[in-house]
């Protein structure tokens, strides 16, 4: 990686997910590949989105085009749908990230998985292994409402994907 | 009728981008009106995907603007039972498994479509209906299995949608809601024939469906945010 690229991706850290702020776009993994051009003075970057309908998708590509505009003349921002795009490819900052705000990040073995069968491993709060789903849905389309049986605290649970 | 017959076949990809379309739309007509909170969101979500699985397919087909708002209501080829009337919540959950089950068949065979794009839809969308299918089902089993008047309303929900479900019922579909309705102790007709007259009522709610969803952006063109 030259040092050039190396700043484009260190810009790119500055974009967070509107959703889960405390997530930028290199902790979720959607960004796939930057590539700058010889002048350095245009950079292409493509990304895969996280959910089909997912609204923050839009202001994502709206926000990474303004991080990089003033380092760049030309920002090209490609959508890269294969392979789709899995939490495994969530970095470990962005799930210890997700932790300290009492959301339970998803575990990484995505591929493992029955679809819909995952869990969470423990509550957040107290670490007890008594959780329940409250709702499939939750606040944002990657996250499923849970609670604890033993503390009673309810908690979001980032949802293997 | 020979059992072949009975087969659907899959469907191109402009009846999965408008049966998403419209399904996604009548979905959103329960936000607000849920029977709980958590419905709510969970129906606003499925709507969402459903409707992003839509886009995707029809960039593939044109202009989707153009293609969504703009077609007139006898263009479209969904499969009828996907604007069908939201009815209650034991319709609109019956509904959501076939066409769940319907879906994850259609995504596995587009797995291996020529276009990219389609694929690449396919392959995101497999995991988000998976997820879906999950819950309509969960529902689904837990009114035709609960007390006498949600097993009544599942029943009615039943008579009601089976006509529709000879578009849909391609090779594994019967398979997979001969599982759900078992589970839901649920009594499984025999496969329904095609019936026209059925998908030439559903024609109507479609009209009704679209004069809503397009309203604005017949009134307002090229409008933006």
């Amino acid at each position: 990686m030259t040092a050039a690229v190396a700043r484009a991706w260190k810009l790119l850290a500055h974009v967070m997910d509107p959703e889960i702020p405390v997530l930028s776009v290199l902790d979720l993994g959607i960004v796939r590949d930057v590539v700058e051009s010889p002048d350095r003075r245009s950079v292409e970057v493509t990304v895969t989105p996280t959910y089909s309908g997912c609204p923050a998708t839009e202001v994502i590509v709206t926000d990474i085009r303004s991080a990089l505009a003033a380092s760049y003349d030309e920002i090209e921002v490609h959508v890269q749908l294969l392979p789709p795009w899995t939490t495994d490819w969530m970095s470990d900052t962005g799930r210890e990230a997700l932790r300290e705000l009492g959301i339970v990040a998803p575990n990484g073995r995505a591929v493992l998985r029955i679809a819909g069968s995952d869990r969470p491993d423990a509550c957040p709060q107290c670490g007890s292994h008594d959780v329940e789903e409250l709702a499939g849905f939750g606040s944002t389309p990657c996250k499923a409402l849970w609670r604890c049986t033993s503390c009673r605290e309810p908690f979001d649970y980032f949802k293997v994907h | 009728m020979s059992p072949t017959s009975e087969i659907a076949q899959l469907p191109g990809v402009e009846a999965v981008a408008d049966g998403c379309l419209l399904l996604s739309h009548r979905l959103t007509q329960w936000v607000g009106d849920a029977p709980t909170m958590e419905e709510d969101v969970a129906l606003g979500n499925l709507a969402l995907d459903l409707l992003g699985q839509a886009r995707g397919l029809l960039s593939v087909l044109g202009e989707e603007d153009q293609l969504a708002y703009f077609r007139d209501a006898d263009d479209f080829c969904n499969p009828a039972i996907c604007a069908t009337p939201n009815g209650d919540f034991a319709k609109t959950m019956l509904r959501q498994v076939f066409v769940d089950c319907w879906l994850e068949l259609v995504w596995a065979a587009f797995a291996g479509h020529d276009d990219e794009v389609v694929r690449g839809v396919a392959a995101k969308a497999a995991k988000e209906n998976a997820y879906h299918r999950r819950h309509s089902r969960a529902w689904v089993v837990r009114l035709g299995d609960g007390t006498e008047e949600s097993r009544r309303r599942m029943l009615l929900a039943l008579d009601e949608l089976w006509p529709l479900t000879a578009e849909i019922a391609v090779s594994g579909w019967r398979e997979a809601i001969t599982d759900v309705l078992v589970e839901a102790t649920v009594p499984v007709p025999a496969a329904a024939p095609r019936d026209e007259a059925a998908i030439a009522g559903c024609a109507a709610a479609r009209r009704e469906l679209l004069e809503e969803m397009q309203s604005l952006a017949r009134a307002h063109p090229g409008a933006t945010w």
